[in-house]
């Protein structure tokens, strides 16, 4: 077992606690940078596929998983991020200024909408953020001139100082552009939490009163945990876009954003590790799905609904076995090595509480 | 006379809504939680109804078959808070949703197995008829969906205000601590709660099934329940009720007289204006706590 001396607080908020973490970490990104080497085509599509999703998976856990607000309709900023880029590269903007400009935008566009929405809370939050999510379809096809609505867009080839890079017929280039991004996004998000406001996020999940009595202004804590989370998601939108290739309104659905919440919860909320696992699970389910559906009833019969419905049953699993996700089973596990043989089943046993109606405050 | 057409068509899918949407307000009013499956629920009721009567499945009376529908659908509701949710009591409510949406996915796939993708219709006595009123044309289902909602609201209206278990439902819910203290077993008066909205949503699906045809993804129409339940305020069945109207005759007056796209979008702009001006529902149950 490692025991950490704190000694001072720069201690407590290290970006890596010991070499060991450092080390682990580093050669996780030795190894993303020479995949391409290591792996196929088709193989080196899903991952950045996966790491598409964990971008947009990283937004989204900024808002639910760290400053407790869920969100059904983060497939609109996806969209927005995803149209603003294609819009402003259109209009002749580089691509290295147009791409952050897109998350720009997406987070100053949610910053506006979290205003009056955020007012609300809970169950509240939920449906007004799923009335935005379907909006967004409707809108976009109503601004068709922009937006190309139904026909859709084809985002351009990305051209960095001349330096070209497309989705199909460069997978390598395109694979490095996403993660240089994913590795951007995650160590923005890390260093938010070790700054006063990622610490305030923490506070507002937790407790609204108590967060309040140290300090902190709720509603401008929860907008501009709207506004970064909204940010990230842009970004992830726009990567998307080039990774479809094609997009339209109904790209970005509802579905979609209910299957974001629900990675980041298989995943495990409050983790950048659980948007990662939650994602892996997005991104390659369908395929196992395919794969073992070839091998049990024979390839060419077709199960409508199959993918939704599989993917239902885990996160039913997740929710009554493992609330805290992949990444709090592997907490589990890995603390039950370090403290061998003294792990007790309770040490991670989850405080119950008794049920207040939001109603009557 | 074009006017009152549309608003008679209106008030019967509003009614539709409506009647999701007291399945909604009854789970969020005893349990605080929100079940985003109602509308799948009454998909399944639905579709159980039609296995029931139609000729090519069991082919049992409509009479027959109704009555039966819906304490299937009691007993569905009871078994999957027995079996399922009550693993999440005394947990976030959030869990719950969570659970709820993906409940939502799996029934939608078990039915599409079960029922097929193709729309269907049911073998009802009510999807036949009209009624004709001085040039206005009422189907003989409308007037029924509208006169069963009625009946329900007011119903389970004095269901809650009136009787021990209606008054105990909402103790549980307001503060479930002091109902232990009273007595209440907390968790099988939720069982029944769900229990109660499954029945809810089968009457929903039977009256919905013999308007026209329905498909696994029938459940969507859960989302409409919801703009309606918000607008009418979280908490309150006439409530409910009144926002499933507002819903329904919105959106045929909107198809009308608005440009085509922008009627789609009337429900949810009414439903967000709701939720930023009067955030608890024009029937708000919310009350400013006194320290």
């Amino acid at each position: 077992m490692r025991i950490h001396f704190k000694t001072s607080y720069h201690h407590d908020i290290r970006l890596f606690p010991d070499r060991w973490t450092f080390s682990v970490y580093g050669t996780l990104l030795a190894l993303a940078f020479a995949l391409p080497y290591l792996i196929g085509e088709f193989y080196l599509g899903e991952v950045t596929n996966v790491l598409i999703w964990a971008i947009a998976g990283l937004g989204l856990m900024l808002l639910t998983g760290q400053t407790g607000q869920a969100s059904l309709g983060h497939a609109a900023f996806l969209a927005i991020g995803c149209y603003a880029n294609t819009i402003l590269i259109e209009q002749g903007v580089p691509f290295i200024i147009a791409f952050p400009l897109a998350g720009i935008i997406t987070g100053f566009v949610g910053l506006l909408i979290a205003v009056p929405v955020l007012r609300l809370h809970g169950i509240y939050l939920a449906i007004a953020t799923i009335a935005l999510s379907v909006l967004a379809d409707d809108i976009i096809v109503l601004t068709e001139h922009w937006s190309g609505g139904v026909s859709g867009k084809f985002p351009e080839m990305i051209t960095i100082f001349g330096f070209e890079i497309e989705r199909w017929s460069m997978p390598s280039r395109f694979y490095y552009l996403v993660l240089v991004v994913t590795i951007i996004c995650t160590l923005f998000y890390r260093n938010l939490l070790r700054s006063p406001l990622g610490r305030a996020f923490a506070a507002v999940r937790d407790s609204e009163v108590s967060a309040t009595a140290m300090g902190v202004h709720i509603a401008r804590t929860k907008g501009k945990a709207f506004g970064l989370s909204c940010m990230i998601t842009g970004w992830a939108g726009a990567l998307m876009g080039y990774y479809a290739g094609t997009f339209n309104n109904e790209t970005f659905s509802l579905v979609i954003s209910i299957t974001l919440l629900m990675m980041i919860v298989i995943g495990g909320l409050g983790s950048i590790h659980g948007a990662f696992f939650g994602a892996v699970v997005v991104a390659f389910l369908p395929q196992a799905l395919s794969i073992l559906k070839d091998n049990v009833v024979g390839s060419g019969v077709a199960i409508p609904g199959l993918e939704t419905g599989v993917f239902g049953m885990i996160l039913i699993l997740f929710i009554l076995f493992e609330p805290m996700g992949i990444y709090g089973r592997w907490l589990k596990i890995r603390t039950w090595f370090e403290l061998f043989p003294f792990a007790r089943k309770d040490m991670f046993r989850r405080q119950k509480s008794y049920l207040k109606t939001e109603r009557l405050r | 006379m074009e006017v009152l057409q549309l608003l008679i068509s209106g008030l019967a899918n509003g009614c539709v809504y409506g009647l999701i949407a007291l399945g909604f307000v009854l789970i969020y009013k005893a349990t605080e939680a929100v079940n985003f499956a109602q509308g799948d629920f009454m998909m399944i009721g639905a579709f159980v109804s039609l296995g029931l009567t139609n000729a090519e499945y069991m082919n049992l009376p409509f009479w027959v078959a109704a009555p039966l529908t819906i304490s299937i659908m009691a007993v569905f509701g009871y078994l999957l808070d027995l079996f399922v949710l009550r693993h999440l009591f005394g947990q976030n409510q959030t869990a719950v949703v969570i659970l709820t949406i993906a409940m939502g996915f799996v029934l939608r796939f078990v039915a599409g197995i079960i029922w097929g993708h193709e729309p269907q219709t049911l073998e009802s006595p009510l999807a036949l008829g009209d009624i004709h009123i001085g040039g206005v044309v009422l189907g003989l289902a409308d007037v029924a969906i509208i006169i069963v909602t009625f009946l329900m609201t007011w119903f389970l209206y004095q269901f809650f205000q009136r009787t021990k278990l209606g008054l105990a439902m909402q103790a549980a819910s307001q503060n479930q601590m002091a109902a232990y203290f009273m007595g209440i077993p907390v968790k099988r008066v939720q069982g029944l709660i769900w229990g109660l909205s499954g029945a809810t949503a089968a009457v929903a699906g039977i009256l919905f099934a013999s308007k026209g045809a329905i498909d696994p993804n029938a459940g969507l129409l859960g989302i409409k329940a919801f703009a309606a339940a918000v607008i009418g305020g979280f908490g309150s069945l006439p409530g409910a009720l009144a926002g499933g109207l507002i819903v329904g005759v919105i959106e045929p007056f909107a198809a009308r007289y608005f440009p085509a796209g922008y009627s789609q979008i009337a429900p949810y702009a009414l439903l967000l204006a709701v939720l930023i001006f009067r955030p608890h529902g024009l029937f708000s149950q919310v009350r400013v706590k006194k320290v």
